[in-house]
């Protein structure tokens, strides 16, 4: 089998959440180290606060203060934090019922004791962060606390009002992944290496993919032959771009063409130049115009020759 | 950890009985007759379309639809057998899953809860997978929902992510269509001005709907064809805008539509079909999954002449150029007569088929939903609740939707009559 190509992949974007009423009180409150939980139709208290009851679904919008120290209901140990994570140090991901609530907020705890310190039914309490700015991690994390029993009555009301309300957060995602383009487009990509293009045959309806993807999506058959196509092509269509796309590095107006090499049974796409925008045309034969170290085609140019009448290419659009 | 996704820990899912009713028995029904059960819209409900709403959160953006939805069929959370929801690729906003914190905002607890994906088609398959569970008697009365809140994220970027090896050449949807536009163009010799017209159409019959995002009282044709040329052939005035907005439909047997206070919409066809983004002998200008998915409809709602047996159709046109293009691709004009029949103002509102009387996702595009208000909008018509753009009359209406690479397909057709077999 030949080596197959892999490369790093990152999707990252700050995304940006609208809060609501319910949420945003609860965001706020933390920046203000005050947790509040919703009361539901049945009375519990439920925390961090839902905008919905969560078995009735009617709006529910009644806010408590609830207790900063909690009993921990369940835990697991996190040997190896990863980043981003609440802790560089090992930690546990603890469910905390603060006092006052009848439900349980995932958190980190920091025992820096150890697994063996930790348990079921301990007391912690909140460690608020030294900088809050309305969002959860405005929780540092739990810490452990003396084992005293929660203290007796029910939250008292809170209205969720303060001043300068937090309305969004942003929440910055960021997927790292290692891609790889599989056996087929690794032969295409290593073939572009020496400036040819190889496709691949579809041996039943005997197509030639460019690129290659490894099977033949109208036959569900695996594509094994491989065919040279090209150099040159022709422009089956077109478009030209005059609006940047956030983070495309191309000046703009460029073309955006289909192009058919060939020999090939369908066009692949690439940037037409070396002609202005206005005279690109359907029917344009051109070739690609490689450059040092790139391992694609930088663009393709027009060759001079004669346009393909339309009845050549009108299969290949 | 993002704040809307913690779990709440004990007492969320803990074996907490279903929401009573009316007392009436929800779930599978048994015994019934043979052959499909009627599907009835009774219930439809959307946001005011904006480009953000940042005064709710996703919950409250798409419990506000479905409240709507309720409250048109006049039906509690309670009378709801099962919730399907669809939107976009969650790369639109970054919540993955978005469904798993959305079940008490729906009304959810304790019933099923299946999401939908297919790319800007999803509104439609979505109704179409919920309307399924009702004609297999699996349930009686389901909610369906999509949505988008574009504001959260940027589809163009979520569109156009480089990936490794690849040339990054793609500007957004735009630059995906626009090659495929020009090649309708020259295959049907359609003169420059027809994109303008319908954008211009749409954005005038958006100005009767008062959920559409975009109204722009003071747009002129002239407007339209000056507007900065995007990606050429298409401009700006002729793109779908970016919104945020959540639409919901209840679906019912006919049982719930006997009982339910409003004329319902009856389901006469709905079908799905699917191709790749590309392939060799694709025809990008008519897909022929398109083709093939208003056959199936046609064929299921007795339908011949489209044209003639059709009032009102609300089409996926995200791009102007796409409602000739798709009037051929659907079986209402002959090859290369799509523009004919724009330029002859045939889908006008007061036109022999009205074509996207609401304003169209021109008007309004909240991805993920764009889809379903194609379809609640042709069951409003038919229903005759569709306000100022009422088509007068109504009585057959066709939902179109596409999604991905012109990959994906979902419509059906809805009637003011209850089907007949």
């Amino acid at each position: 089998m030949d080596d197959v190509l892999t490369a790093p992949m990152v999707v990252e974007f700050p995304f940006t959440r609208s809060l609501g009423p319910v949420l945003s009180a609860f965001l706020t409150g933390l920046r203000e180290r005050t947790v509040l939980g919703v009361t539901a139709t049945d009375g519990r208290v439920v925390v961090p606060p839902t905008e919905y009851d969560p078995v009735t679904a009617e709006e529910v919008r009644d806010l408590v203060e609830v207790g900063q120290t909690g009993t921990v209901t369940t835990w697991a140990w996190n040997g190896a934090p990863r980043r981003g994570q609440p802790l560089a140090h090992p930690f546990a991901w603890v469910l905390v019922r603060l006092d006052g609530a009848d439900t349980a907020l995932l958190h980190a705890l920091d025992a820096p004791e150890g697994p063996g310190s930790v348990s079921t039914g301990m007391r912690v309490r909140v460690r608020w962060a030294q900088e809050r700015t309305g969002a959860i991690t405005d929780i540092a994390c739990f810490e452990p606390a003396p084992h005293d029993p929660p203290p007796p009555g029910r939250p008292a009301a809170h209205p969720g009002t303060f001043p300068e309300p937090v309305t969004g957060i942003v929440a910055a995602a960021r997927l790292d992944y290692t891609y790889s383009p599989g056996r087929a487009q690794t032969r295409y990509l290593n073939a572009l290496a020496e400036h040819r293009t190889k496709g691949e045959r579809c041996p039943r309806c005997r197509k030639v993919y460019v690129p290659p993807r490894g099977a033949c999506p109208t036959c569900g058959v695996a594509t094994g032959e491989q065919v040279e196509v090209g150099p040159a092509g022709t422009v089956t269509t077109f478009c030209v771009v005059n609006i940047k796309a956030k983070g495309l590095d191309i000046d703009v107006p460029y073309v955006y063409g289909h192009i058919a090499l060939d020999g090939a049974g369908l066009a692949l796409h690439g940037r037409i130049a070396g002609i202005p925008c206005d005279q690109v045309r359907m029917g344009l034969r051109v070739e690609p115009v490689w450059t040092e170290g790139g391992r694609h085609p930088d663009h393709y140019r027009p060759t001079g020759e004669p346009d393909a009448a339309y009845e050549t290419y009108k299969e290949l659009l | 950890m993002s704040n809307s996704e913690v779990p709440s820990g004990r007492g969320r899912t803990g074996g907490s009985s279903a929401p009573g009713g009316r007392g009436r028995r929800r779930g599978a029904v048994v015994g019934a007759g043979r052959g499909k059960e009627p599907v009835a819209v009774v219930g439809v409900g959307q946001t005011k379309h904006v480009s953000a709403r940042r005064d709710v959160s996703i919950a409250g953006l798409v419990r506000e639809a479905a409240r709507r939805a309720l409250e048109d069929a006049e039906l509690t959370w309670g009378d709801v057998d099962a919730v399907v929801i669809g939107k976009a690729p969650d790369f639109f906003e970054g919540v993955m899953m978005p469904e798993l914190y959305l079940a008490d905002a729906l009304g959810a607890v304790g019933k099923p809860m299946l999401r939908v994906h297919t790319a800007g088609s999803v509104g439609g398959s979505t109704a179409l997978v919920a309307a399924n569970l009702i004609a297999a008697r699996v349930h009686r009365t389901v909610l369906t929902l999509a949505f988008e809140k574009q504001s959260e994220s940027n589809a163009m970027w979520g569109l156009s992510l480089p990936v490794p090896f690849q040339q990054p050449l793609l500007a957004g949807a735009g630059g995906f269509f626009a090659p495929h536009v020009r090649a309708y163009m020259h295959r049907t010799s359609a003169p420059d001005h027809i994109g303008a017209l319908v954008a211009y159409k749409d954005r005038r019959n958006a100005l009767k709907n008062p959920y559409a995002h975009l109204h722009e009282e003071d747009l002129t044709l002239e407007k339209v064809r000056s507007s900065p040329m995007l990606w050429d052939p298409i401009r700006y005035s002729e793109t779908c805008p970016s919104s945020d907005g959540a639409c919901a439909m209840v679906l019912t047997d006919r049982a719930g539509a006997a009982r339910t206070p409003r004329p319902p919409a009856w389901m006469h066809g709905g079908a799905m079909r699917s191709e790749p983004t590309l392939f060799a002998g694709k025809d990008a200008v008519s897909p022929r999954a398109g083709s093939d998915c208003a056959a199936d409809v046609y064929r299921q709602a007795g339908v011949t002449q489209p044209r003639r047996e059709i009032d009102a159709v609300e089409m996926y046109v995200p791009f102007s150029w796409y409602e000739p293009m798709w009037l051929e691709n659907l079986g209402f004009a002959e090859e290369g007569q799509g523009w004919t029949m724009t330029e002859s103002g045939a889908t006008e509102l007061d036109g022999d088929l009205p074509v996207n009387p609401s304003g169209g996702v021109l008007s309004t595009n909240p991805i993920g939903a764009s889809g379903m208000l194609r379809f609640a909008e042709a069951a409003l018509q038919v229903r005759g609740l569709a306000g100022a753009h009422q088509v007068e009359g109504a009585r057959r209406a066709l939902g179109h939707a596409y999604g991905g690479g012109a990959q994906f397909f979902s419509m059906w057709l809805v009637a003011a009559d209850p089907p007949t077999s």
